[in-house]
């Protein structure tokens, strides 16, 4: 299948710094495709590129086959939704909507119909005639959005969609977003800082920093196999042990760590060679806890002293001290309601995680 | 009386002082007729004076002459400000408080200075006829000064930093997002300014040309240093017939047709202002 956005080369310099450095990235059709780095990683620039706002300083930009690297905004097959919605103040909650249209001298008709689709896509039909600052923040974002929609690009940018919203808005705008875009089959690019809304909307994730993509890959490949280091880091929280290649084969990597006192296995073929310092990496929800020495099948046991812990409901946080001083931590949830406490501070307790859980970061 | 109403009724009382009070003896005035003593007009009412205004061309005319001026001198200021105070509002923020300075600048120097440095710079000998006599550009120096023209340039020159800053104050408040969300709409660059950005600076618009067009209609001083004999603007007719011809009725009766001229227009503005700022923040 050919590639629907082609990004091929593109970098963009400001002078001497360089925002976005020499990437390529293909993104298919109908992809809910999510751009997600800090601050200042180059992701709105590279998302302001396929807008047109930004014109590459070198390498192209193809959208659906058509070269769009030179076009000026309002030319292109693509719409966007701000960061700031950008919902002009002076326009009704209908003429802010119909405005793409108008551009385009829709016939008067076709623009109330299409208006109209869109209100109730977006449930504002009882506000159509509001203007924007009736609105509330959640509205707001529902009137640029159906803005955004109404010209059916073939790809819509969202800029930080949902960072501006609170925790119960956003988790119901994440389906709305997730649904319409199942709904009407337009490709969504994403810009996020935020790992979470990344990790939930989207069907792949491109890990961005300093100007370059990290890793690209579905939420899972990328949480579960992360690359690197800072991909490992920038989703969710990781344990990491340092380490010397012991031995390897094409099933496993041996790696004896002084930090964890003991030779670490992890499974699969990696690309590393006998005596490399490398890091082993386990996320704290693959890890248990229990006061016993658990029985000897395979996994890798540790002991240690709960050094601290904190309850969250749903589950619990410990932070388990190694004889080395490491501090792991381990996360586990609350599966049977009990007063009394499980473990307590400067509890001896054995941590345990399954081969397979522990993956091989190479910086 | 607590404070709270003191500090309420404070405006009003400035108000009533300064300004109704004033009012109400022009008008008073104005129905009045002249005769030589002190004061210098009856205790009668009639509307003599404001009659005399309409039999005599001259008046009608220089009425309308003055608020050619003053709209034209306004037009200009506004054409020339706005992309000003454009700039000024896009610029990054170090440079922007050093061109704002620069527009405020003039206002350290008296208005009456700067208005006699003009004179300096477009009499026959003056900078400007000295250069375009020595770059060869003319072999005979342009008369410029006592036209209307010198009163134009002196117009616009004296009252442009009052439509840039009511201009940079709302253009610089317009979220930048705003033109490019139009643009990505399929607005072209013109399209998105006339679409977002003009609507947006129209109440700056408003208030410079009101700031502009209210003290240019009446002004006097600058019609009498740079304007020549025969361009009469109101200012200037009103300054003689209270100084010179000593028809205080007559000058008081200009005086309330001008206010009224410049009260009708503003009210109307205003109301159409308020109609437009209607679910604007």
């Amino acid at each position: 299948m050919k590639n629907f956005i082609s990004i091929k080369g593109v970098g963009k310099h400001f002078g001497n710094f360089v925002a976005v450095d020499n990437v390529d990235l293909a993104i298919e059709k109908g992809e809910l495709f999510s751009i997600l780095g800090g601050s200042g990683c180059g992701k709105t620039t590279l998302l302001r590129m396929l807008a047109g706002f930004e014109v590459p300083t070198s390498g192209s930009i193809e959208i659906d086959g058509i070269d769009v690297t030179s076009q000026p905004p309002y030319e292109r097959p693509v719409n966007m939704m701000f960061q700031s919605y950008a919902v002009f103040p002076h326009m009704s909650v209908e003429k802010n909507i119909e405005y793409g249209l108008r551009r385009e001298k829709t016939a008067k008709k076709e623009i109330a119909k299409r208006v109209d689709e869109m209100l109730e896509l977006v449930q504002l039909d009882d506000f159509r005639s509001r203007k924007p600052d009736q609105l509330s923040g959640g509205q707001r974002q529902r009137v640029a959005l159906a803005r955004a929609l109404i010209k059916r690009p073939k790809v819509l940018l969202l800029d930080e969609p949902l960072a501006a919203l609170d925790k119960k808005l956003r988790e119901r705008t994440q389906f709305e977003l997730m649904n319409i875009q199942d709904e009407l089959g337009i490709t969504f690019v994403v810009v996020t800082h935020d790992q979470e809304e990344a990790m939930t909307l989207s069907s792949r994730i491109a890990v961005m920093n300093n100007g370059k993509f990290e890793q690209i890959g579905t939420p899972k490949e990328i949480y579960e196999f992360p690359h690197n280091r800072f991909v490992a880091e920038f989703i969710g929280t990781i344990n990491t042990f340092k380490g010397r290649v012991s031995a390897v084969n094409d099933e496993k990597t041996k790696v004896y760590s002084t930090e964890a006192g003991v030779t670490l296995t992890a499974l699969g073929k990696q690309l590393v060679e006998e005596g490399q310092q490398i890091e082993v990496a386990v996320r704290p929800e693959k890890i248990f806890v229990s006061k016993d020495k658990p029985e000897d099948n395979g996994d890798v046991c540790l002991e240690g002293i709960v050094d601290d812990f904190g309850y969250l409901g749903n589950r619990s946080l410990y932070r388990i001290r190694l004889k080395s001083g490491k501090i792991v931590q381990v996360s586990s949830q609350n599966r049977r309601r009990s007063v009394t406490r499980f473990l307590t501070w400067e509890d001896r307790v054995w941590i345990s995680w399954h081969p397979n859980s522990a993956v091989v970061l190479l910086d | 009386m607590n404070w709270r109403r003191i500090a309420i009724a404070a405006p009003y009382l400035w108000l009533l002082v300064f300004f109704l009070a004033p009012f109400a003896i022009v008008l008073k005035i104005s129905l009045a007729d002249p005769v030589f003593g002190q004061p210098p007009y009856t205790q009668s009412v009639s509307l003599d004076s404001f009659a005399f205004l309409f039999t005599d061309k001259i008046y009608v005319i220089t009425y309308l002459r003055s608020v050619l001026m003053a709209a034209s001198a306004t037009f200009l200021c506004l054409l020339l400000g706005f992309p000003m105070a454009y700039g000024i509002a896009r610029s990054r923020p170090a440079t922007r408080s050093l061109l704002l300075m620069l527009i405020i600048l003039p206002f350290w120097t008296s208005f009456l200075l700067r208005v006699y440095a003009w004179m300096g710079l477009l009499n026959n000998y003056g900078t400007i006829n000295t250069f375009l006599l020595w770059a060869g550009v003319i072999d005979q120096p342009i008369p410029f000064m006592y036209t209307d023209f010198a009163v134009f340039v002196g117009l616009v020159y004296s009252y442009l930093p009052f439509m840039i800053l009511p201009l940079y104050a709302s253009l610089e408040r317009m979220d930048l997002d705003l033109v490019e969300a139009a643009q990505d709409l399929g607005a072209s660059r013109s399209r998105a300014f006339w679409d977002v950005t003009w609507p947006l600076a129209r109440p700056g618009v408003v208030a410079g040309c009101l700031l502009v067009f209210i003290p240019a209609i009446g002004e006097y001083v600058i019609p009498y240093l740079l304007g020549g004999p025969e361009s009469l603007l109101i200012g200037r007719v009103l300054f003689d017939e209270f100084f010179v011809n000593l028809d205080w009725p007559l000058a008081s009766a200009v005086a309330i047709i001008l206010l009224l001229l410049l009260v009708i227009p503003i009210v109307l503005l205003q109301r159409y202002q308020a109609r437009d700022q209607e679910g604007v923040a």
